[in-house]
C-alpha cells in the first residue's frame, strides 16, 4: 500500500509539472491556432536562465530564500521576454499565412534553442575562430582579441549536463508509515496551484483573460470589438513562456540534472496533455497533464519502465482517434 | 492461376530450393586494402565522446593517449618517427563512431585506431578496422562482441581491458563474499548494450554463489526520474543494488533512493569512474561500491608515476579510462616498435604477440581471443573519491 | 509493337543508368564514393517524402521511422542470411541477390508500416496529422529499442558493405522515375487537388483518404529503400539513427527545395549533402545552421528553391518540357 501511495505522491509531482508546461501550450492555441513546438524549449531556457542566476548569485554556497526568489523571478523574466521575442519575430509575419508555415517556423525556431545551446561557450568558438585564422597564417585584429576575452565562458552551456545547485535545504519527511514525502515537493505542488489559481483568475476575471478568450472564439471579429488583437497575442506568449520558466525551476530543484534537450520529452508529452484535455481549454490542460503524470508514474511504475515515454504517444494517438477535441474540447465542424 | 502469380510462385520455390549454405572461405575477400599511411609520421586515430553525457569518458581517454604520445615523443619516437594524434568526435552515437572510423581510415590513413569507451560505439568500429585493414585497440570497452562475433574472432580489433563476463562476476562474488548479502536488486539502463551485458552477467553468477535477485528494473540513459522504479525496488527490500549504468545517471540515481529513504549501498561497474560522479553524487553515493580497471591510490611506483605524470601535464587526478587510454596507446606503440611495418598486418600480428606488458593497469598479456586477461579492482566512494577496497583475480 | 514499347518504357531509365553508374563507380576513388552513396540516399529520402508533402500536401515529419523499419527488415535479411549461397552462382553475385530481396523486403515491410500508420492518421489535417505522424515515429523507435530480437538500443552491427555507387544510383533512378511518372498520371492528379483544396476534392469525388493513405504508403516505401541503402554502408543499424530531427533534416531538404518540385528536392538533398561534407569541422553547427535556414525562408520564401516547378519543365516541347517555346500554357 505504502508503494501505492508513494507512486501517487510521485505522479502528483510529475503531472504538475506537465499541467504548468500544457497551459502555455493550450493558450497558445487557443489565440493562434498554432502549435507552439518551441514552447518545451522556452522551458529549458527557464531552466538555465535559474542556473546561471543562481551560480551568479552563488546560490551553492549559501543558499537563501531571498535568493530563491530572485531567482525564480530572474528565470520568469528571461522566459516571458524570450516568449515575446519568439512571437514577435518568428510568428507574427507569418500570422496571414498558411498555418503549415507557421508550423514549420515553430520547429525551427525550437531546434535552434536546443542546438543553439550545445553549442560551445562563446568564447570557445571565438578561441577555435582565432586558432583557424592563425592556421591559415591571420591574425584577429587587436581589438576584436580584447573582445574575446570578454566573451562569456559558460555560455551556450554547450551537451554536457549541469548540476542546479539546490536553493534551500532539502528535509525528508515520513508520513502514513513509509511514504516519503520530501519539502520540495510539497513547496512545488503548493506553487503549482498557486500559479494555476492565477492564472484562472486572470483568463476569466481580469479584462485581459475576456479580452484573451475573445480573440480564440475569432480573432477578426475580437479585433472589430476593438480589441488591440496583437498586444493580447502577444501578452499570452508571455503568459505561457512565464508559467513553463516556473515548471522548470520546480523540476530542476528536485531532479537537478539540466541540458540543453531536457525540453524535448516533458514538451511532447505537455502537449499531448493539453490535446487530451482539450486544447484551446484552461481547466483541460490542467487536468491532462495531471493524468498523464499518473498514467506515465504508474506505468512506470508497475509494468515495464522503459515504456515509460511511449505512454504518452499511445494516449496521444487514442485520444486523436476516439475524442480528438479532448475532454473539455469543443466539437468545432469544419465550415466550408 | 495467372501467368504473373505462377511466375512468382515458381520463382519463389526455385529460390528456396537454390539456396545452400556458403563453403567456409567463400565470404567474399575483405575490401581492397586502401592505400598505406604515410612512411615518415605516425598518425594515432582516436575516436570518443568528447561531447554529449558521457563526455568525461572520452575527454579523459584523450588525455591519457595524449601523454602517452607526448612521452613517446620525447623519446625520440618510434625508429625516428614521431607521433601524431588525430581525434573525432562521435557524441556519444554509434553511427557517428561508424562514419569517424570511415574517415580515419580510409581519409587520414592513420596506422592505428584507438577507442571506444562505450562498447556499442566500438562494435560500431569494428567493422570498419577490420574491412580497411587498420589494427584497433579499445581500451575500455568491456563487452565480449567486440573482439568476438558469431564465434569468430575479429582480425584487426583487440582489447586492453577485462571483459564484463568477468565484470559481473567480480561484482557477483564481491557481493556474495565481501559484502556478504543475499538479496540483490538491479536497476539496468535497457538502451545501453555494456549495461545490459554487465546485469545478465552479474545476475547469472549472484545466483549460482546462492544468492537471490529480487527484482529488475529498468531505465533508459537520459532518464531524469527514477523514482517509479526506485519505489518498486524498496517494495522489495534488497540489501544492494547492482547499478550498471553510466556516472551521469549513477549519481542521479543515488540521490533520488537517498531521498525515498533507502539506505542501501549501490554497487556498479567501470561506467561509474568519472570525478562527476562524486561532484553530483555528493553524499548520496558515500558507501557504494564498484569495479574498476584500477586505483589511484594504489601505491605501487609504476601506477604512482603515471598518477604524478598525469596530474603535471593536466593538473587532476587519471580516473580509470585516462589509465587505460594510456596503456592502450603504449601498446600500440610497443607492438609499433617490435613490427617491421607500424601499420596494417605485421601491426596486427605484432599487437598480438603482446605478451606481459607491464601497463599501469596491470599486466598486459593479450591472449587468443585479442583480450586482455587482467585483475579488477574493487573501490569505494568514500570522502568524496575512490577507495581501494580489493582486487579479484581473473 | 505499341505493347513492346509499353513493356520496355518502364526499363529504359535503369537500362541507361547502369552501366553509367557502373562506370562511376569503377572511376570513383573511395572517399568520393562515399559521397555520391551519401547525396543519393538523401535524394531518395527526400524525393518520397516530396510525395506527401509536396505531392499531397500532407505535413508528415515521421520519416525517419519507415526507413527504420526498412533498415531492420534489410537487415535482418542480410545477416540471417550471411552464411547461405544460393547454388551455381558465385558468390559475389550470390550476396547481390540477396542484397536485392533484403532491398525490396525492406520496401515491402516499410510500405506496410506506412499503411498502418496513415490509416488512422490521415483522418486528421495539418498540425494534428504532423502530432501524429511525429508520435508515430516516436512509438515506432521505442519499440525498437525494447525488443530484443532487434538488438534493442544497441541495434545490429557487422552488416556486409553492399551500399555502393551503383546500388543507390539505381534506387535514386527508380524513385524520381517512380515521383515523375506519379506527378503526370491521373492518380496524381487527384493527389495534386487534394492538395489544392481537400474539400472541393472530395466534393468533386475524389477518395482523399484513401488517395492520401496511397500517397504514404508509396512514400514509407522509398523511405524503407533509403534506409536500407544508408545502413549497408556504414554496417550498422541502430533506433538513435532515426529519430525526430533525422525526420526534419529529411523536411529541410524538402522544404528548402520546394514541396511539389522533384527537381528542387534532389537539388536541395545535393546541396545540404555536399555542404555537411565540406563543413565536417562545423558539426556541431549543422542544425543550427539547418534551423536557421528554416526559419529564414519560410519568412521570406515559404515556397523553396523551386516552389512547384521543375527543371525539365523549361526544355523545349519536343524534349518533353510542358512549356510549349513561346505559347501559352
Amino acid at each position: 500500500m505504502t508503494e501505492f501511495l508513494q507512486h501517487v505522491v510521485n505522479g502528483l509531482s510529475l503531472g504538475t509539472i506537465y499541467a504548468l508546461i500544457a497551459l502555455g501550450y493550450t493558450m497558445v492555441y487557443g489565440v493562434l491556432k498554432l502549435i507552439n513546438f518551441a514552447h518545451g524549449d522556452v522551458y529549458m531556457v527557464g531552466a538555465f536562465a535559474g542556473y546561471y542566476i543562481a551560480t551568479a548569485l552563488d546560490v551553492e554556497r549559501s543558499p537563501s530564500l531571498p535568493k530563491a526568489v530572485a531567482v525564480f523571478v530572474g528565470a520568469m523574466a528571461v522566459c516571458g521576454a524570450l516568449g515575446w521575442a519568439i512571437e514577435r519575430f518568428a510568428y507574427r509575419p507569418l500570422r496571414n499565412r498558411p498555418r503549415l508555415t507557421s508550423l514549420i517556423t515553430a520547429i525551427g525556431v525550437s531546434f535552434l534553442l536546443e542546438f543553439g545551446f550545445q553549442l560551445p561557450s562563446l568564447r570557445a568558438q571565438g578561441e577555435a575562430f582565432r586558432g583557424v585564422l592563425e592556421g591559415w597564417g591571420l591574425r584577429l585584429p587587436a581589438p576584436v582579441a580584447g573582445v574575446l576575452a570578454v566573451l562569456p565562458d559558460n555560455f551556450p552551456p554547450g551537451p554536457t549536463p549541469r548540476f542546479f545547485p539546490e536553493p534551500f535545504e532539502r528535509v525528508d519527511w515520513t508520513v502514513l508509515g513509509g511514504v516519503h514525502v520530501s519539502n520540495y515537493d510539497v513547496v512545488s505542488l503548493a506553487v503549482a496551484v498557486v500559479f494555476m489559481v492565477a492564472l484562472q483568475l486572470i483568463v476569466y476575471r481580469t479584462k485581459f483573460g475576456t479580452a484573451m478568450r475573445a480573440v480564440s472564439y475569432d480573432s477578426r471579429v475580437a479585433g472589430l470589438m476593438g480589441i488591440p488583437v496583437s498586444r493580447i497575442i502577444s501578452g499570452t506568449f508571455v503568459l505561457g513562456s512565464v508559467l513553463a520558466a516556473v515548471a522548470a525551476l520546480l523540476v530542476a530543484g528536485s531532479r537537478p540534472r539540466i541540458d540543453p534537450i531536457m525540453g524535448l520529452m516533458p514538451g511532447l508529452k505537455a502537449f499531448v496533455a493539453a490535446v487530451f484535455g482539450g486544447i484551446g481549454s484552461v481547466p483541460g490542460a490542467m487536468v491532462g497533464g495531471l493524468v498523464l503524470g499518473f498514467s506515465e508514474e504508474m506505468v512506470a511504475g508497475y509494468t515495464v519502465s522503459s515504456f515509460r515515454d511511449g505512454i504518452a504517444f499511445a494516449m496521444l494517438i487514442l485520444v486523436l482517434l476516439l475524442r480528438p477535441e479532448g475532454l473539455f474540447g469543443r466539437v468545432s465542424a469544419e465550415k466550408v | 492461376m495467372r501467368p504473373a502469380r505462377m511466375v512468382a510462385i515458381l520463382a519463389a520455390a526455385l529460390g528456396a530450393a537454390a539456396c545452400e549454405a556458403k563453403k567456409p572461405g567463400a565470404d567474399a575477400a575483405p575490401a581492397a586494402a586502401s592505400a598505406a599511411p604515410s612512411a615518415d609520421r605516425i598518425l594515432v586515430g582516436h575516436i570518443g565522446s568528447m561531447t554529449g553525457s558521457e563526455a568525461t569518458f572520452g575527454l579523459s581517454t584523450d588525455n591519457g593517449i595524449k601523454l602517452a604520445i607526448e612521452q613517446w615523443n620525447a623519446k625520440g619516437g618510434i625508429n625516428g618517427r614521431q607521433i601524431g594524434l588525430k581525434t573525432y568526435d562521435d557524441q556519444g552515437k554509434p553511427e557517428e563512431a561508424a562514419v569517424a572510423a570511415t574517415r580515419l581510415t580510409v581519409n587520414d590513413k592513420v596506422n592505428v585506431l584507438l577507442g571506444e569507451v562505450a562498447s556499442s560505439r566500438s562494435l560500431a568500429m569494428a567493422p570498419v578496422a577490420d574491412a580497411n585493414g587498420v589494427p584497433m585497440i579499445t581500451p575500455s570497452s568491456t563487452n565480449p562482441r567486440v573482439t568476438k562475433e558469431n564465434g569468430k574472432v575479429r582480425p584487426f580489433v583487440f582489447r586492453v581491458c577485462f571483459i564484463d563476463p568477468f565484470q559481473g562476476t567480480v561484482a557477483a562474488k564481491f557481493a556474495r563474499n565481501d559484502l556478504k548479502v543475499s538479496k540483490v536488486a538491479i536497476l539496468r539502463d535497457v538502451g545501453n548494450d555494456y549495461s545490459m551485458g554487465l546485469a545478465d552477467y552479474f545476475l547469472a553468477k549472484f545466483k549460482e554463489l546462492g544468492g537471490t535477485i529480487v527484482d529488475d528494473q529498468s531505465y533508459k540513459a537520459g532518464d531524469q526520474d527514477f523514482k517509479a522504479q526506485l519505489t518498486a525496488i524498496k517494495g522489495k527490500n534488497p540489501e544492494v543494488i547492482y547499478v550498471p549504468g553510466y556516472y551521469t545517471d549513477v549519481a542521479l540515481i543515488a540521490r533520488q533512493s537517498r531521498e525515498l529513504g533507502m539506505r542501501q549501498p549501490l554497487l556498479g561497474g567501470d561506467g561509474w569512474d568519472s570525478s562527476k560522479l562524486f561532484e553530483i553524487g555528493g553524499k548520496a553515493i558515500e558507501g557504494s561500491f564498484y569495479s574498476n580497471h584500477y586505483a589511484s591510490d594504489d601505491p605501487s611506483p609504476r601506477i604512482q608515476d603515471f598518477v604524478k605524470a598525469y596530474q603535471k601535464r593536466f593538473g587532476s587526478t587519471p580516473d580509470g579510462l585516462a589509465a587505460m587510454g594510456y596503456d592502450a596507446a603504449m601498446v600500440a606503440f610497443d607492438a609499433m616498435k617490435r613490427a617491421s611495418e607500424p601499420a596494417g598486418t605485421s601491426l596486427r600480428d605484432a599487437i598480438a604477440a603482446t605478451k606481459d606488458y607491464p601497463g599501469v593497469t596491470g599486466i598486459i598479456t593479450i591472449d587468443q581471443n585479442h583480450d586482455a586477461s587482467k585483475p579488477a579492482v574493487v573501490v569505494e566512494v568514500k570522502g568524496g573519491t575512490s577507495v581501494y577496497v580489493t582486487t579479484v583475480k581473473p | 509493337m505499341g505493347r513492346l514499347r509499353l513493356l520496355l518504357r518502364p526499363v529504359v531509365p535503369f537500362a541507361v543508368a547502369a552501366p553509367m553508374l557502373w562506370g562511376l563507380q569503377v572511376l570513383a576513388p573511395q572517399d568520393v564514393a562515399i559521397i555520391l552513396v551519401a547525396i543519393g540516399v538523401n535524394v531518395i529520402l527526400a524525393v518520397s517524402l516530396n510525395v506527401v508533402n509536396g505531392f499531397t500536401g500532407q505535413f508528415s515529419i515521421g520519416h525517419a521511422a519507415f526507413m527504420a523499419v526498412g533498415a531492420y527488415t534489410a537487415a535482418l535479411i542480410t545477416t540471417g542470411f550471411r552464411e547461405v549461397q544460393i547454388a551455381h552462382l558465385p558468390v559475389g553475385i550470390s550476396d547481390a541477390v540477396i542484397f536485392a530481396l533484403a532491398l525490396v523486403a525492406a520496401m515491402a515491410v516499410a510500405s506496410v508500416a506506412g499503411l498502418l500508420v496513415g490509416i488512422p492518421s490521415l483522418r486528421l489535417r495539418g498540425d494534428y496529422l504532423a502530432i501524429v505522424t511525429l508520435g508515430f515515429g516516436e512509438i515506432i523507435r521505442v519499440v525498437i529499442e525494447n525488443t530484443r530480437a532487434l538488438g534493442q538500443a544497441t541495434g545490429i552491427s557487422g552488416l556486409p558493405a553492399a551500399t555502393n555507387v551503383l546500388w543507390t544510383g539505381m534506387g535514386v533512378v527508380a524513385t524520381v522515375v517512380m515521383a515523375r511518372r506519379l506527378l503526370v498520371s491521373t492518380q496524381g492528379r487527384a493527389l495534386l487537388a487534394i492538395r489544392e483544396d481537400e474539400v472541393a476534392a472530395e466534393a468533386m469525388g475524389i477518395d482523399t483518404v484513401g488517395w492520401k493513405v496511397r500517397a504514404f504508403v508509396i512514400s514509407a516505401a522509398f523511405a524503407g529503400l533509403a534506409g536500407g541503402l544508408l545502413v549497408h554502408r556504414i554496417m550498422l543499424v541502430t533506433p538513435r539513427m532515426f529519430t525526430f530531427v533525422k525526420s526534419m533534416e529529411v523536411v529541410v531538404m524538402v522544404v528548402l527545395g520546394g514541396m511539389g518540385s522533384i527537381t528542387g528536392s534532389i537539388i536541395a538533398a545535393t546541396v545540404l549533402t555536399v555542404a555537411l561534407e565540406w563543413l565536417r569541422g562545423l558539426d556541431q553547427y549543422r542544425m543550427v545552421i539547418y534551423s536557421i535556414l528554416l526559419i529564414a525562408l519560410m519568412l521570406t520564401r515559404p515556397t523553396g528553391l523551386f516552389g512547384t516547378k521543375e527543371i525539365w519543365d523549361t526544355l523545349p516541347r519536343w524534349l518533353g518540357g510542358r512549356r510549349a517555346a513561346g505559347g501559352a500554357r
